[in-house]
């Protein structure tokens, strides 16, 4: 497919040992063929990029409905009104520039025999190796009540786009003195820290517009990640606005009603709310079902080294969508994911052995203006399982000083401007 | 010990022959696209190649030197003031810590 360039030969000799950190003859020209990736998010849009990165001459396909993704990362600082809505908001010409072909359609069909990929727009494109980041997608009627429909009333809000700024339109029209109502699902569900940073955003922008509003969290668990940071961060900036309910104290929700913003617990109590947040259960993005990687949790099982289905070989998948336990699903591991199912990909087309995995996440989490945590965690493969590194990451101390809180905050917003640049930015 | 990459390629390459691929955990030897991947999991902080544009400090052509120390101390925990490097860098053994080094000190020549 690719002809030998002497050109590129010739580059890559010049080049020599300055491009230590990938051999320039074979990246030229070994990697030929070509590989779809489904979904432009954070696990999608880091394989295209990468992969192109590493085998220019590669044909990389992208495919994503939207024609501006916008980030669930700083969508509850959208909320707090702390971020506009462009400002979350990314499109796709830094990668059109880096030489990955971009598609705006959805992959409604897979056939891994024929490895065909069929597009809503009827068009059908062939894969030697196909990558599925398609995020999550929401397990309907799971929590009685809670539907399609249930959520143009009680937004879930999980999925940044409409039903963020559905979300923050019924917040702007609550009166003050109305109670703000987010149920919690059971683990595990997307971004672990989310709801607790999300609840910390809507009191931020309810003490300034709605000072007698009340929060409250209605949680199918008893633990959550940073707990102890978020009840020390919420009770330091907004004193009793918000109220934690967690499984032991009856804060498991089974039945919804949108219609009337009420909801019902395990054991029969009914809240009101003004505004209703539903998170509900989810599972893998809905192609990962057509493509036959889906096992019966309704997540992917994936190799440890590679991000490669195990049940179907040439598939890989990426992010939410994968059991990735312990790795959490964020965007930063779907990115770190990413990398690493690139430069295995690569690897197999050059008939090279797949580099050494390394995986890593960091969420921070803001609470308010100037005071942030965060947790973090390295991971690596080990005997075919996902382990964190023992001894690594773990969370900002209890006892860290204002100025520790608010270095935090702004490492966020950094963290924040460094890994969009690092998928969607132009390149450099 | 100094070595010019070009022998620590030679080297890690015979190592991995004769020990079919150690494993990330007390990795004995790294081949460049080891090190590069493993320098991928700083870029969503660092920026892509260790290039900053923000708050967070750049490592892109820093001197090898002292990348090398800051990481050390790091990992040590011996540093004040000093965030999230301390719960990271535990995370990573002392032959990643020098591979890292270098490859930031000398991503001079990558964008
Ligand atoms: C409120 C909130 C806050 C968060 N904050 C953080 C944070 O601070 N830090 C962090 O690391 N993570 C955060 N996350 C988690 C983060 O959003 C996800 O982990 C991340 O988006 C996962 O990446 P992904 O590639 O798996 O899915 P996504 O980024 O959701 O990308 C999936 C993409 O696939 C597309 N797609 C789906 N199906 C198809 C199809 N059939 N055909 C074509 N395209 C398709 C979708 O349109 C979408 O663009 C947060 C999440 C939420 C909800
Ligand atoms: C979650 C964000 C994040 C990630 C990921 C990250 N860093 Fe850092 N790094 C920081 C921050 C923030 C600082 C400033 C010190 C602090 O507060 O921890 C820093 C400081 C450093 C410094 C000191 C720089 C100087 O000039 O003093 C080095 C060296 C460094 N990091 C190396 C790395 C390497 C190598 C990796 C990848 C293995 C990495 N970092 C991953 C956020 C990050």
């Amino acid at each position: 497919m690719t002809p030998f360039s002497r050109r590129h030969f010739l580059s890559a000799l010049a080049a020599g040992s300055a491009t230590l950190g990938c051999p320039a003859l074979v990246r030229a020209d070994g990697a030929a063929g070509r590989v779809v990736v489904v979904g432009g998010g954070f696990g999608g849009a880091t394989a295209a990029r990468y992969l192109k990165r590493l085998a220019p001459h590669l044909q990389v396909t992208l495919v994503e409905p939207a024609q501006r993704f916008h980030t669930c990362p700083f969508s509850n600082l959208y909320l707090a009104g702390l971020r506009s809505w462009d400002s979350i908001g990314h499109g796709y010409d830094g990668l059109r520039v880096a030489g990955v072909e971009v598609i705006h359609a959805m992959a409604d069909d897979v056939d891994s025999a024929r490895r065909t990929v069929r597009l809503s727009t009827g068009q059908s494109l062939a894969w030697d190796r196909l990558v599925l980041s398609p995020g999550v997608d929401m397990r309907w009627n799971a929590l009685e009540g809670y539907d399609e429909a249930a959520a143009t009333l009680a937004p879930h809000a999980w999925k940044a786009g409409p039903q963020t700024q559905l979300l923050r339109r019924q917040m702007e029209a609550m009166g003050d003195g109305g109670t703000f109502v987010m149920t919690i699902p059971d683990n595990p569900f997307r971004c672990p820290p989310g709801p607790y940073e999300r609840a910390a955003m809507v009191a931020h922008y309810f003490s300034r517009h709605k000072p007698r509003a009340k929060i409250l969290l209605l949680d199918a668990k008893d633990n959550f990640s940073k707990k102890a940071l978020f009840l020390q961060g919420w009770k330091a900036r907004y004193g009793d606005m918000i109220e934690w309910i967690g499984l032991s104290d009856d804060g498991q929700v089974t039945r919804v009603d949108a219609g009337q913003r009420e909801v019902l617990t395990a054991f029969g109590q009914k809240h009101r709310a003004d505004v209703l947040n539903v998170i509900p259960p989810q599972k893998a993005g809905v192609i990962a079902e057509r493509a036959g990687i889906v096992d019966a949790s309704g997540w992917v099982p994936v190799k440890a080294e590679s991000f490669e289905s195990r049940q179907v070989a040439g598939i890989y998948a990426l992010g939410d969508a994968t059991l990735a336990a312990p790795m959490p699903k964020s965007a930063f591991a779907a990115n770190t994911q990413a990398k690493v199912a690139a430069a295995a990909i690569v690897a197999e087309l050059t008939g090279k052995a797949a580099p050494v995995p390394a995986y890593a996440n960091t969420c921070y989490s803001l609470i308010g203006p100037g005071y942030g945590i965060s947790v973090a965690g390295v991971y690596q493969a080990e005997a075919g399982r996902i382990v964190e590194v023992p001894g690594s990451g773990g969370v900002s101390p209890l006892d860290g000083s204002p100025d520790f809180r608010a270095a935090e905050a702004r490492y966020g917003d950094s963290w924040y401007a460094a890994m969009t640049a690092d998928i969607w930015g132009q390149p450099g | 010990m100094p070595r010019s990459s070009f022998l620590l390629r030679q080297l890690s390459f015979l190592t991995r022959l004769a020990l079919f691929l150690p494993g990330a955990a007390g990795a004995t030897s790294l081949q460049p696209d080891d090190v590069a991947l493993l320098a991928g999991t700083c870029f969503n902080c660092h920026g892509t190649n260790g290039r900053s544009t923000t708050a967070i400090p750049g490592l892109h052509g820093q001197p090898e030197a002292r990348l090398r120390t800051r990481m050390q101390d790091f990992r040590a925990g011996s540093t004040a003031g000093t965030t999230v490097m301390t719960r990271l860098m535990k995370g990573y053994d002392e032959v990643q810590i020098d591979a890292l080094a270098r490859w930031f000190a000398q991503a001079g020549d990558r964008p």
